[in-house]
C-alpha cells in the first residue's frame, strides 16, 4: 500500500554503513542510491561536473556572480576569508541565502536586541526569540506557541500561492516546536480598495489563505483587512498561527548526537521558490516584478496536513532528536541551522533528496524552497520506526545524511555536502546560520515628518448638525476599512476542530485548549500604519495597546507578544529610523505592560521604487482565559428585561482625530500626531475588564479603536440585532458629540452591564481608577439612537455596513475587471443566461463609468489621495482616455443588452493601444488613473493580471461542467446529467488524468503525493508547474478542461454576474459616485444612494 | 453504543464528529481508512474534510479505501451511516446515495451559520426532529452544490428522501435547496452542513446538530430491543 520511494530505505542503509569521515575527504558513500540516474547522466552537461570544493581550490580567480545573488563585495570577501578559498557555486548560493536580509536579520539585529534586554521577567516563557516560534506555558502541563510572519512579496507577485504558502510556512514553524497547530489569523493590508489591482490581489490572497488553511483543518479566527494606497504595489500579507503542546513535548532544532541520521520528510524537492528569500523578500520591487513568479513557492495543503499528522505521531512516540522546518532558504537553512545549533558537523548526500525534477543541480536542490518539508534528526536505531510512521501517512521520508563530530575538539563541526561523489559544499555551519553580517545602518528622521505632524486633523472641518452626523456614521461604517468583512471571512473555516469560542469579527479570537477545564487562550493581532507613519514610536505602542486591549475585552489576561515588522528598504536611512523607533516603542511598551516579545518576523524592502509603505508594525498579543465559558463577546445580547442592559464607556475621550479613520475617509487626510497612549491605563483597563468578567458584571465588551465610538456602537448592535439608546456625555471643552463619536483616543472600551450589576461594576471601575461614563442602554427595538442627534434603523446600518466588500470584490464591477472582456463577449453561452440579461452591458458601463468617476472624484474630494497617492494631477493622462471611453460606453447599455458582444470587443480594442502591453485590458489605462505613485506599482500587476485573464476565460467556457449559474432553472436542468453521472465518471476522469500523473501515485490507502496529482491538472493546487495561481484565473484554465469540476476562479464571472444581476442598479449608482477613487468618494457612494 | 468515525488522509472534522457522538451519549470509535475492520461499531460517520486533498474529485479516491468496501457491504445489512460534507461526497461517489456534489455556484468556499428545514424524520439519523422543523447549523464547503438529474430529484422528493433543505438562503446553489438526502432504506444519510459543529453552546450557533446523533442512538436502542431499524420501515 505504500507510496514510499525506494530511496527512503536504501538511503537509510547507507549512512549507517559509512563510518564518520573526515569532512573534506569526500569519499563516496558505499550505498549510493539508485533511482535518480538522470543526475548522473547530466553531470556531463556541467562541463566537467559541478563546481566542487576541489575545483574552487584550483580556480581561485574564477569570477562569481555574487552581486546578482544579492551579496555585497565586502560580504563576498568575507566568505572567501571564512573558507580560505573562493566558495563553490553551491556555497555561494547558500551564503547569499543565509546572509540575505530575510534570513540573517542583518539590518534589524542591532535593534531587535532590545526585545531581549527590555524583556520583563517571565516564568511562562519556555522558548523565545531565535527559536522557530516562542512557547508560553499556560498551565502545569500545557503550553502554546504562536508567531506571526510575513509573506508580502510572494503574495503580490502571485496572490494565491503566495498567501497559501504564507500560511503553510507559519504553520510549519509552529509544528517544529512540537505543537499541534490549532488556528490561524491573517492581518492583511492592500492598496486602495477601488484600485483595479486590488481586485486582482485581494481575491487571490483570500482564496489562497482559505484554500490552504481550510484544507489543513485550521480554523481562521481573526485578523485584519486594511486598505491604504501606500500598500498598492506592496500588499502586506502576514500570517499568524498558534499551536498547543504538552510541555514535555517541546522540540528543538539542534542536530545533536554524532551518528544520528538526518531525514528529510515530506514533499519532494522541486524548482519552485528558488531565490525566494534573496531575490523576492530581500529586494525592492521594481519593474518586472511579475517575472519573479518562479521565485514564489507552490503549496500543497494536503501534503502539509499529512506532514503535521506524521510529525505529531513521531513526537509522541519519542522518535525525534531534533527537527526544523524547511521554508524560506530550504535545505540550506535547515541543514546549517540544525548543525550550528548543536555545534556538530553534518555529512549530506544530495543525490538522495527525492526530486520532482531529476535534472536539478546541487545548487538548486540546496536553494529550493519547495513547501511541506521538514528535516528530522533521528537516532539510527529509531530510523525504521520513523520510516514506518511516514509510510502510514503516505509521506516521503529519506535519510539524506548523518551528524558528524567536530574535526577539532572544542570547535564546531563542518557541514559537508556531496552530490554524486562530488563534494560541492564544505563550510562551518555557524558562519551561515549565526555569524552573518550585522549592520548598524544609518538612521535619519524623515525630513517631512515635522511638517506632517504640524498638519493636524483636529483643524479639519467637521460635521456638526445631527443630519451631518447621521450621514457621517453611515458613510464611515461603509468605508472599506470599517465595513463588514464577511465576504472575506466566510471563505475561511472558523469551526473546524470544534474549539473556536470566538472568531472574527470579534475583537479577539478565543480558543478552548482544554475541554476538561475550559482553559483557553485569546489572540488578537493589530497594527495601524497611519499612526506609525505619524510617529513610529507611538504607532508601535498603539498597535501593542490595541492588541492588548482586544485580548483584555474578552476577559483574558494578556501574557505574551509576537510581532511582524513591515517596513521599506533598510538602505534608506529614514526607513531605518522608522524601524528603530518602532522597535524601541514596542520594546518599551512590552516592558511597561510586563509581557515579553516571544518571537516574530521582520519584513524589509516593502516598497515600490523609492516609495516605502507606511511603517507597519503588526503586533499579536496572546492572553489566557482560565475558563472560556466566561469569555465576553462584543455583541450586545438580547436584554433579559425590556429595560435593556446599561452601556458604559470606559476610559477617557479626548479630541484626537489625527491619523483617524474619519480624517482619512472624509478628507483623505493624514497628518498630526497619533492619539496618546498610556500603557499604565491600558493595564488597569485590562485588569478591570478581567475582574468584571469574572464577577459576571459584563455581558458584552468592545474595544474602541478605528472609527471610534460610532463604529463600536454599530458593530455591537448589528452583531445580534439589538438596538441602543445613547446619550453622549455633556459637551465639555473640545468634546462635541462628533468628537465623542469619532475620536480614536486609546485606552477605551464600551461595555454592556446587565441591570443589577451596574452599581457593583461602577464601584469596581472606581476601585481600578478607570473613568466609567454611563452612556445609554440596549434596546430590543432594532434602532441606534443618539439622543438629540439622530436615529438609524439597524437595517439601514446593516445595508451600508455589509454592501461594500461585496460590491468591491463580489459584484459585477469586480468581475468585469477580472476578466478580459473580449473573451467574455465571445462566450458562446452568454446569451443563454437569461436570468440577468443586463449584466453584461452593465459591466461594460461599470468599467467605463469608473474612470469617469475619477474625474468627479478628483474634483470633489479635493485630492482625496492628495498627500498619499496622487499629487493632485490625478486626472493627468487618465481622464482623457477614460472620458473618451466612458462616453460611448455609458450610452450603450440598452443596445448592449441586445448585443453585448460587440460592445465588449469595441471597448477592448480601444483600450489596447493605450495599454502599451501585449495584453489588452481596460484595467491598464485605468490603473494609470490613480496617479504617479500608485501607477508605478499598478501598471505591472495590471498587465500581468490581464495577460492571465485573456488566456483564462476562453478555456472554461467550452467546459460543459462549468456554467453553474445560480437560480437558473433552464441550465440547471440541462447540466446535471453530466454532473450527476458522478460515480460513473470517476473512471473517465481517472482515465483523463492518470496518464500524466502516474497511476501508482493515486493509490487509495496511502496519501497521494499531491505533486503528482497536481501535475495531472486537478483542482488541487498544482505542483511543479509553478502555476501563476489558482487565485488568478489563468493558472487553472488548463485544469478546467481536464477536471470535471470547474476549479478556477475564472469562472466567477458569469456566475456571480448573474447572481448579482439584481444589484446592478445599485452598483451603477454607487459607482457613479466614484467607485474608482479614494476612500472618501467610495464611502460616499452608498450614502448618496 | 459504539459509533465509528472514519479517518481518511485529509479528514478534518473527524475529531469533532467523535466529540458530537460522545456528547450525544455514544462511545466514539476511531476507524482508519486502511483498515477494513469496523471493530464492531453499530453506526459509522464519514466526517468532513478534504480526503486525499480532494484530488480527482471530492471523495473520488476515498470511496476506494478498504474501510469503504466494508461499509458499503454493511449498509446493505442496515448499518446506519452518516456522511457529513466530504462524507456526503464520498457516499455519492460510492453510489450509496444518488447525485453529486459540485463546486459552489459562486465558486467560493463559504462558511456561515445556515438554517435548514427538516424534510424527513423517518431516517435513522433524524427521528428526533419534527417534520418541517427549522434548525441552525454551520455550513462550510467549497463543493457543496447538490446536483442530480430531474428524474432523480423528482424521485427523491416523491419518496420523501430529501432529509433537509436550505432555508433563508441557499449557500451553494444546490438544486431544489437540497442539503441532505437519504437512501431508500433510510439508514444512509448524507448532509452537507455540519451538525457536529452545533452540539455545544460554547462553540456552535445552536445545539440543533445534536439531534442527528441522538436519533441514531434511539434507532439503535430500538433495534437492539428487538425492534426494526427506524429506517427499515421506510422500505
Amino acid at each position: 500500500m505504500t507510496t514510499q520511494p525506494d530511496t527512503a530505505t536504501s538511503g537509510a542503509a547507507a549512512p549507517r554503513s559509512v563510518p564518520n569521515q573526515p569532512p573534506a575527504a569526500a569519499l563516496p558513500p558505499p550505498g549510493k542510491t539508485a533511482g535518480y540516474a538522470a543526475t548522473d547522466v547530466l553531470v556531463s552537461e556541467f562541463d566537467g561536473g559541478p563546481d566542487t570544493v576541489q575545483r574552487a581550490l584550483n580556480t581561485p580567480e574564477e569570477l562569481q556572480p555574487h552581486t546578482e545573488l544579492g551579496l555585497k563585495d565586502d560580504e563576498y570577501d568575507r566568505i572567501r576569508q571564512i573558507l580560505g578559498r573562493r566558495p563553490t557555486a553551491s556555497e555561494l548560493a547558500m551564503y547569499s541565502i543565509m546572509w540575505s536580509e530575510h534570513c540573517s536579520y542583518k539590518s534589524s539585529k542591532v535593534h531587535l536586541r532590545q526585545f531581549g534586554e527590555k524583556a520583563p521577567q517571565n516564568s511562562r516563557m519556555l522558548a523565545g526569540i531565535g527559536e522557530n516560534a516562542g512557547v508560553v506555558q499556560i498551565s502545569e502541563d500545557l503550553a502554546v506557541t504562536f508567531k506571526v510572519a510575513s509573506h508580502n512579496h510572494p503574495s503580490f507577485v502571485e496572490p494565491y500561492q503566495g498567501a497559501a504558502t504564507g500560511v503553510g510556512g507559519i504553520v510549519r514553524d509552529i509544528l517544529a516546536m512540537g505543537a499541534r497547530p490549532v488556528a490561524v489569523m491573517d492581518p492583511l493590508r492592500f492598496g486602495a480598495a477601488e484600485h483595479p489591482d486590488t481586485a486582482r490581489v485581494l481575491p487571490g490572497v483570500v482564496a489562497g489563505i482559505g484554500g490552504y488553511g481550510n484544507c489543513l483543518g485550521l480554523p481562521n479566527i481573526g485578523g485584519e483587512i486594511v486598505f491604504d494606497p501606500c500598500y498598492q504595489g506592496n500588499p502586506l500579507i502576514n500570517a499568524l498561527s498558534i499551536g498547543v503542546l504538552p510541555v514535555a513535548r517541546l522540540q528543538n532544532k539542534a542536530a545533536a548526537g554524532v551518528g544520528n541520521i538526518v531525514v528529510l520528510l515530506g514533499a519532494r524537492t522541486g524548482r519552485d521558490g528558488i531565490g525566494g528569500v534573496s531575490v523576492l523578500a530581500s529586494a525592492t520591487f521594481d519593474e518586472g516584478a511579475e517575472q519573479r513568479r518562479p521565485s514564489v513557492q507552490v503549496g500543497d495543503p494536503f501534503m502539509e496536513k499529512l506532514l503535521i499528522e506524521s510529525c505529531l505521531e513521531l513526537y509522541d512516540a519519542g522518535l525525534v532528536v531534533g527537527i526544523q522546518d524547511l521554508g524560506g532558504a530550504g535545505l540550506t537553512c535547515a541543514l546549517t541551522e540544525t548543525a550550528a545549533a548543536a555545534g556538530t558537523g553534518m555529512r549530506v548526500w544530495l543525490e538522495r533528496v527525492p526530486l520532482r525534477e531529476p535534472s536539478m543541480s546541487p545548487t538548486e536542490i540546496l536553494a529550493s524552497e519547495s513547501q511541506e518539508r521538514m528535516l528530522l534528526i533521528v537516532a539510527p536505531e529509531k530510523l525504521e520506526q520513523v520510516l514506518q510512521v511516514a509510510a502510514k501517512w503516505g509521506v516521503w521520508a529519506t535519510a539524506i545524511g548523518e551528524v558528524t563530530p567536530s574535526e577539532t575538539p572544542g570547535l564546531p563541526g563542518r557541514v559537508v555536502i556531496s552530490w554524486n561523489d562530488h563534494v560541492v559544499v564544505d563550510v562551518p555551519p555557524g558562519s551561515l546560520a549565526d555569524d552573518g553580517p550585522v549592520y548598524a545602518r544609518p538612521i535619519r528622521e524623515p525630513a517631512d515628518l515635522i511638517l506632517l505632524q504640524a498638519d493636524r486633523a483636529e483643524t479639519l472641518p467637521r460635521p456638526t448638525t445631527p443630519d451631518e452626523l447621521r450621514a457621517t456614521v453611515l458613510r464611515m461604517v461603509a468605508s472599506p476599512n470599517l465595513c463588514d468583512k464577511s465576504w472575506v471571512t466566510e471563505q475561511y473555516d472558523r469551526y473546524v476542530l470544534g474549539n473556536t469560542v470566538l472568531a472574527q469579527p470579534e475583537d479577539a479570537g478565543v480558543l478552548r485548549i482544554d475541554e476538561g477545564t475550559g482553559l483557553g487562550v485569546a489572540l488578537s493581532v493589530d497594527g495601524n500604519g497611519r499612526f506609525a507613519r505619524l510617529d513610529p514610536y507611538e504607532g508601535a505602542r498603539l498597535a501593542l495597546a490595541e492588541a492588548y486591549r482586544n485580548v483584555a475585552v474578552t476577559g483574558a489576561e494578556p501574557v505574551a507578544v509576537t510581532d511582524c515588522l513591515n517596513f521599506g528598504s533598510p538602505e534608506d536611512p529614514t526607513v531605518m529610523w522608522q524601524f528603530a523607533e518602532a522597535v524601541r516603542g514596542l520594546a518599551d511598551g512590552c516592558q511597561e505592560l510586563g509581557i515579553p516579545v516571544t518571537g516574530g518576523n521582520v519584513s524589509f524592502y516593502n516598497q515600490t521604487g523609492a516609495a516605502a509603505i507606511h511603517p507597519t508594525p503588526v503586533v499579536g498579543v496572546l492572553g489566557i482565559l482560565d475558563d472560556v465559558a466566561r469569555r465576553v463577546p462584543m455583541g450586545f445580547p438580547p436584554p433579559p428585561t425590556a429595560e435593556g442592559d446599561l452601556l458604559f464607556l470606559l476610559g477617557e475621550t479626548r479630541c484626537e482625530l489625527s491619523g483617524s479613520e474619519w480624517a482619512w475617509v472624509t478628507h483623505g487626510h493624514l497628518g498630526g500626531r497619533p492619539p496618546k497612549v498610556d500603557l499604565a491605563n491600558e493595564r488597569t483597563l485590562g485588569a478591570l475588564l478581567s475582574a468584571g468578567s469574572q464577577r459576571g458584571h459584563i455581558s458584552a465588551a468592545h474595544d474602541l479603536s478605528d472609527g471610534g465610538l460610532a463604529q463600536v456602537l454599530v458593530e455591537s448592535c448589528l452583531r445580534r440585532n439589538i438596538g441602543a439608546r445613547v446619550a453622549l456625555p455633556a459637551h465639555e471643552q473640545q468634546n462635541t458629540p462628533f468628537v465623542y463619536l469619532f475620536s480614536e483616543s486609546a485606552g477605551r472600551a464600551l461595555v454592556a452591564v446587565p441591570r443589577g450589576h451596574d452599581k457593583a461594576f461602577v464601584a469596581l471601575a472606581a476601585e481600578y481608577n478607570v473613568p466609567c461614563t454611563p452612556i445609554g442602554i440596549t434596546t430590543e427595538e432594532p434602532v441606534l439612537q443618539v439622543h438629540g442627534q439622530f436615529e438609524i434603523p439597524l437595517d439601514e446600518l446593516r445595508a451600508a455596513h455589509t454592501a461594500t466588500m461585496r460590491e468591491l470584490f463580489g459584484g459585477p464591477a469586480e468581475l468585469a475587471k477580472r476578466h478580459g472582456d473580449p473573451e467574455h463577449a465571445s462566450r458562446p453561452d452568454e446569451p443563454v443566461n437569461l436570468l440577468a440579461p443586463a449584466t453584461a452591458p452593465v459591466s461594460v458601463e461599470d468599467e467605463a463609468v469608473a474612470p469617469a468617476g475619477v474625474e468627479g472624484g478628483a474634483v470633489a474630494p479635493a485630492g482625496v489621495e492628495g498627500g498619499a497617492v496622487a499629487p493632485a494631477g490625478v486626472e493627468g493622462g487618465a481622464v482623457e482616455p477614460a472620458g473618451a471611453e466612458a462616453a460611448p460606453a455609458v450610452s450603450r447599455p440598452s443596445d448592449a443588452e441586445a448585443a453585448p458582444n460587440p460592445a465588449y470587443a469595441v471597448d477592448s480594442r480601444e483600450a489596447a493601444p493605450e495599454a502599451a502591453a501585449p495584453a489588452s485590458s481596460p484595467d491598464v489605462p485605468r490603473s494609470e488613473t490613480v496617479g504617479p505613485k500608485a501607477g508605478l506599482a499598478a501598471d505591472e500587476p495590471a498587465v500581468a493580471g490581464s495577460v492571465e485573464q485573456t488566456k483564462s476565460v476562453p478555456k472554461p467556457s467550452p467546459s460543459p461542467a462549468e456554467p453553474d449559474s445560480p437560480a437558473e432553472p433552464d441550465l440547471s436542468g440541462a447540466e446535471p446529467p453530466a454532473q450527476a453521472a458522478g460515480g460513473d465518471s470517476v473512471s473517465e476522469a481517472e482515465a483523463a488524468s492518470f496518464p500524466a500523473s502516474g497511476v501508482d501515485e493515486v493509490v487509495p490507502g496511502a496519501g497521494v503525493p499531491a505533486s503528482g496529482v497536481g501535475e495531472a491538472g486537478l483542482p488541487a493546487s498544482g505542483a511543479d508547474a509553478v502555476a501563476p495561481g489558482a487565485g488568478v484565473p489563468a493558472s487553472e484554465a488548463e485544469d478546467v478542461t481536464a477536471a470535471p469540476a470547474p476549479p478556477a476562479e475564472s469562472a466567477d464571472s458569469d456566475v456571480e454576474r448573474h447572481a448579482k444581476g439584481r444589484r446592478v442598479e445599485k452598483d451603477r449608482r454607487s459607482s457613479a459616485g466614484g467607485s474608482a477613487k479614494g476612500p472618501r468618494t467610495n464611502a460616499e457612494g452608498p450614502v448618496q444612494d | 453504543m459504539r459509533i465509528g468515525v472514519v479517518t481518511f488522509p485529509g479528514s478534518l472534522d473527524d475529531g469533532d464528529a467523535a466529540r458530537a457522538a460522545r456528547i450525544a451519549g455514544a462511545e466514539p470509535v476511531r476507524l482508519w481508512h486502511d483498515d477494513p475492520d469496523l471493530h464492531g461499531v453499530e453506526a459509522v460517520i464519514l466526517p468532513g474534510g478534504f480526503s486525499y486533498g480532494d484530488a480527482l474529485r471530492c471523495g473520488a479516491i476515498a470511496r476506494f479505501a478498504p474501510v469503504m468496501e466494508t461499509v458499503a457491504d454493511a449498509v446493505q445489512g442496515g448499518l446506519p451511516v452518516l456522511g457529513i460534507c466530504n462524507g456526503f461526497q464520498i457516499l455519492c461517489e460510492a453510489h450509496l446515495l444518488p447525485g453529486a456534489l459540485t463546486r459552489n455556484q459562486h465558486l467560493h468556499f463559504r462558511n456561515r451559520d445556515q438554517f435548514l428545514r427538516i424534510g424527513s424524520t423517518s431516517t435513522v439519523w433524524t427521528n428526533q426532529f419534527t417534520e418541517g422543523q427549522e434548525i441552525l447549523i454551520p455550513v462550510k464547503n467549497g463543493e457543496g452544490c447538490f446536483v442530480a438529474d430531474e428524474y432523480t430529484l423528482d424521485q427523491l422528493e416523491a419518496e420523501g428522501r430529501v432529509v433537509a433543505r436550505y432555508t433563508r438562503g441557499n449557500p451553494n446553489g444546490s438544486q431544489r435547496d437540497i442539503a441532505a438526502i437519504t437512501n431508500e432504506a433510510g439508514n444512509v444519510v448524507g448532509i452537507m452542513p455540519h451538525p457536529e459543529h452545533a452540539v455545544e453552546a460554547l462553540t456552535g450557533p445552536s445545539l440543533d446538530g445534536l439531534g442527528f446523533f441522538t436519533s441514531v442512538l434511539r434507532a439503535l436502542a430500538g433495534s437492539s430491543a428487538g425492534g426494526q431499524l427506524a429506517g427499515g420501515n421506510h422500505r
